[in-house]
């Protein structure tokens, strides 16, 4: 079983050289901790910013210079601002490669619901409509289950939605999963995880095909 | 041409009951303190505040709620502020949210002169209820209007006397499209130049879209999230 900073190390094995990448709030941002040596992603902030760099140290935050969770950050070389209209632009245009984001279900349609629960306290969607609806590549980074131990890969979601039809790979604690023609496609297990655990906490259509390899670090 | 104004209370003078502001800013990031502080003076109430965020208890638009002076609230996110749930949970505050990226894209069409915009933002979930669904290219994407607002509440970096608006890295944000977007726009700025100081090339927003201007003091750009490394990590 993964903690959470494997499952960000397990996702960074999908950037690629080159790759302009949005990385959401929670487990996602920590895939900015394992990008592979020898390849440049340039990390873009939906608050303006293209070329995120690493928190500053300390004495040097500037309150101009946040990220989308509004945390203090800093610049790279080569990096751009921009207004929210043509942070959002470049995102409804598909020119970011690869977005990465927390998730509390999601179906083997590849629907996604991230942003309100009935009966609480609703903070609101803030940019991950606009991200799911148009980024060409989107992967989620979740646990299996709730944590009432109820499986979080659904055949449809029961929360409000975020996006439909949008997730194409899911990385949870136990297991790497593909949404392939309405199903949950299994590709790898976590080490030590079985498949039949992962059956067990998989509520949606899930695909087995052959022996599953372990992940590899 | 007469675009300077001494004071924020002096810019805001007729900003009364019942308007609809747009407020720059994401978060604490770039928010126009100086006009919010002399609205929490004024007192206006039965405000339409349109802005990504609502400020948290203490600061930003958090400080009107605090008043009641805000009717209806229009955002993408509104968390951090507990006040802002009170008087949503009692039926106060009139609260809509919408995506982060279509707040941003009716400002622009407001200020491109559009009186929509077509996004896939929301499509099939309850944001697109009652909204005109078009397909093109067999993909589906939702009519939203450009914002329609008494004023633009707009923080800038430099401004000149003439308008010319430059900001400074993620505080740009809203700003810029929503001082295009305002009926009148009101722009403080941290430091207030001559006409011809600023390099007509390095001009983020052009003097045209901004009526009235100020020099902003005391500025506490507060940080939500304080995060740093230490030397020793």
């Amino acid at each position: 079983m993964l903690n959470k900073n494997q499952i960000a190390q397990r996702l960074a094995q999908e950037l690629k050289d080159g790759y302009y990448v949005n990385l959401g709030i929670g487990i996602p941002t920590l895939v900015a901790n394992y990008i592979p040596a020898g390849i440049k992603v340039v990390l873009q902030s939906e608050n303006g910013l293209l070329g995120m760099g690493p928190f500053p140290m300390d004495g040097d935050e500037d309150a101009d210079l946040i990220n989308a969770g509004k945390q203090t950050i800093t610049t790279v070389p080569g990096s751009a601002f921009f207004d929210s209209a043509m942070s959002f632009g470049m995102i409804r245009a598909g020119k970011v490669d690869l977005t990465i984001l927390g998730a509390m279900e999601v179906s083997e349609l590849g629907d996604i619901a991230n942003w309100k629960i009935p009966g609480k306290m609703v903070k609101g969607m803030g940019g991950a409509m606009d991200l799911v609806a148009s980024a060409k590549n989107i992967m989620v980074a979740m646990m299996h289950t709730n944590p009432k131990g109820e499986s979080k890969l659904l055949p449809a979601c029961t929360l409000p939605l975020t996006g439909v039809n949008c997730v194409k790979k899911v990385v949870t604690e136990l297991a790497v999963l593909d949404i392939v023609n309405g199903s949950f496609k299994l590709l790898e297990r976590a080490p030590g995880v079985s498949v039949d655990e992962i059956k067990a906490k998989t509520a949606g259509k899930l695909i087995v095909e052959g022996d599953i390899p372990e992940m590899l670090f | 041409m007469k675009k300077v104004f001494t004071s924020a209370a002096a810019a805001i003078t007729d900003i009364n009951d019942g308007a609809t502001l747009l407020l720059g800013g994401f978060g604490l990031c770039g928010i126009p303190e100086n006009c919010i502080a002399a609205l929490v003076n004024k007192r206006p109430v039965n405000l339409t505040c349109i802005s990504n965020n609502a400020g948290v208890d203490d600061f930003g638009i958090g400080l009107m709620l605090q008043q009641k002076q805000v009717k209806k609230m229009i955002a993408s996110y509104v968390g951090e502020n507990a006040e802002f749930e009170r008087q949503l949970l009692s039926g106060e505050l009139e609260v809509e949210l919408i995506p982060q990226g279509t707040l941003a894209t009716r400002c622009m069409a407001a200020g491109y002169g559009m009186p929509a915009i077509f996004t896939p933002a929301g499509v099939g979930t309850e944001v697109a209820i009652g909204k005109e669904v078009r397909v093109f290219n067999n993909k589906a994407y939702l009519l939203e209007y450009a914002f329609d607002a008494d004023f633009a509440l707009v923080k800038a970096w430099k401004g000149d006397t003439d308008g010319n608006l430059v900001f400074r890295q993620t505080a740009r944000n809203f700003n810029p499209l929503m001082a295009m977007a305002g009926k009148i726009t009101i722009a403080e700025v941290e430091e207030l130049l001559p006409a011809g100081s600023l390099n007509p090339d390095h001009i983020h927003t052009p003097g045209i879209y901004v009526h009235r201007i100020f020099q902003g003091v005391n500025y506490q750009k507060r940080i939500e999230q304080r995060t740093v490394n230490k030397p020793d990590e």
